[in-house]
């Protein structure tokens, strides 16, 4: 089971991001729980000072930018 | 993934992203150069328009106007999101730690401008610098320049008033956001600034973050240029065609003793009516390029436009979570009065 999170407060980049990440998620059937993360406190964890960040397995792999899909991928498999 | 992928694999791919940007230039740049011929062929030949006519003047004027300021804007944009997927708020925040007030506010102010920067990050970044000591002032400086100086104003200011103007624009806005971060900064005012904030600790979280490839530098150029262009190309039609009106229909210095210089109200008046309007600086300025031709002042008409973008509503309200309404209405405040000294300034240096 693949944990990720999506660190936002909810603006039109983060709701991308997440749209991708589900996207990825249903293709290649990858177990994983999707988690929105929206409280400054826990943002801060990964000091991410530009959303939307990407969180998979409690490591940031990606922050300020919309990975393309086949990036996505590559994280979560 | 990266080891699975051959070098040589990589290096073809880079040079097709490289071979993609250099067609697409060399084909925007002879677009550029066939705006002006094609609209007056249009206008005088096809359409069969009056040449030195009101009308026919007014219809060169938008077909000439809305490609080569959309072509500029694409261009532009594409270029400068380039530029700034070299520049992160991340690497901002090391670069003024531990930097002292003063020379603090004014790299704050010019790495604003250079850091990509949209105001629904502005509560994580506030948060992150006041947690990595970075003085109230410093941090302030950053926050106003960031929307201040607005990229889409910056190329339609090119486009429609020359480079002087435009950087006109930069320099006095980074002044204000240098000048209003220095002044929030002596005033103190830490206390106004939500309790939660000082609280944070952040930074215990692993990451592995690997450095941008050119082709996903390009590939987020483009996908903001994009979704910019599209959000404001509507705006600068409408904003061309208006301001062709304008300049095909109202007589000249018409308007020179309501925003002349010598109208010394007109500078307030203006800017307590572009802090509202967020959001339409695309459309604006095609208006505002073509009241100054009829006697406005350029002051005046930078002053408006500086409240239009600067200041707008929706950030006061996301950075409301973090900041105390005094101190968001003395970031108003100081804004506000910044821009007005500034339209005061350009109406009497530039005759």
């Amino acid at each position: 089971m693949i944990n990720v999170k999506i660190l936002g407060p909810g603006c039109p980049n983060c709701r991308k991001l997440e749209e991708r990440v589900r996207n990825i998620v249903q293709r290649f059937q990858v177990e994983a729980e999707i988690e929105k993360v929206t409280d400054y406190a826990q943002i801060m964890r990964w000091n991410v000072l530009r959303t939307p960040g990407l969180v998979v397995n409690d490591v940031l792999v990606a922050s300020g930018r919309i990975p393309s899909e086949e990036e996505i991928a590559g994280w979560l498999r | 993934m990266e080891q699975t992928v051959p070098s040589t694999g990589r290096q073809q791919r880079t040079w097709r992203v490289w071979a993609l940007v250099i067609g697409a230039s060399i084909i925007w740049l002879i677009a550029y150069n066939l705006v002006q011929p094609l609209a007056q062929v249009i206008t005088f030949r096809v359409l069969g328009l009056q040449e030195g006519s009101h009308l026919g003047e007014a219809v060169a004027f938008f077909l000439y106007d809305v490609p080569k300021i959309l072509l500029l804007l694409s261009g532009m944009i594409f270029l400068i999101s380039t530029i700034r997927s070299f520049f992160s708020p991340e690497r901002t925040r090391e670069l003024l730690g531990g930097k002292r007030e003063g020379i603090g506010n004014i790299l704050a102010a010019g790495l604003g401008v250079l850091t990509p920067f949209c105001s629904c990050s502005a509560v994580p970044l506030f948060i992150g610098f006041v947690e990595a000591g970075i003085p109230l002032g410093v941090t302030f400086s950053f926050l106003i320049a960031a929307p201040m100086v607005n990229e889409v104003a910056l190329v339609m200011l090119l486009g429609m008033f020359g480079w002087q103007i435009a950087l006109l624009y930069l320099i006095a806005g980074m002044s204000i956001a240098i000048l209003a971060g220095m002044i929030i900064g002596r005033l103190h005012l830490e206390r106004y600034v939500e309790d939660f904030v000082w609280q944070i600790k952040g930074g215990d979280g692993a990451t592995v973050l690997t450095r941008l490839t050119w082709k996903q530098r390009f590939t987020i150029a483009w996908e903001n240029t994009r979704e910019i262009v599209g959000k404001v190309w509507l705006y600068v039609v409408i904003g061309i065609a208006v301001g062709a009106g304008i300049h095909g229909y109202v007589p000249e210095d018409a308007l020179a003793g309501i925003l002349g210089r010598e109208a010394w109200w007109s500078v307030p008046a203006a800017v307590i009516l572009g802090v509202p309007l967020y959001s339409n600086a695309a459309g604006i300025i095609p208006v505002v390029q073509a009241l100054m031709a009829k006697g406005a002042a350029l002051g005046t008409v930078l002053a408006f436009m500086m409240a239009v973008v600067a200041l707008s509503l929706p950030e006061m309200i996301i950075l409301r979570r973090v900041l105390k309404p005094r101190l968001i209405a003395i970031f108003i405040g100081t804004v506000t009065t910044g821009i007005v000294v500034v339209g005061y300034l350009f109406n009497l240096i530039v005759n």
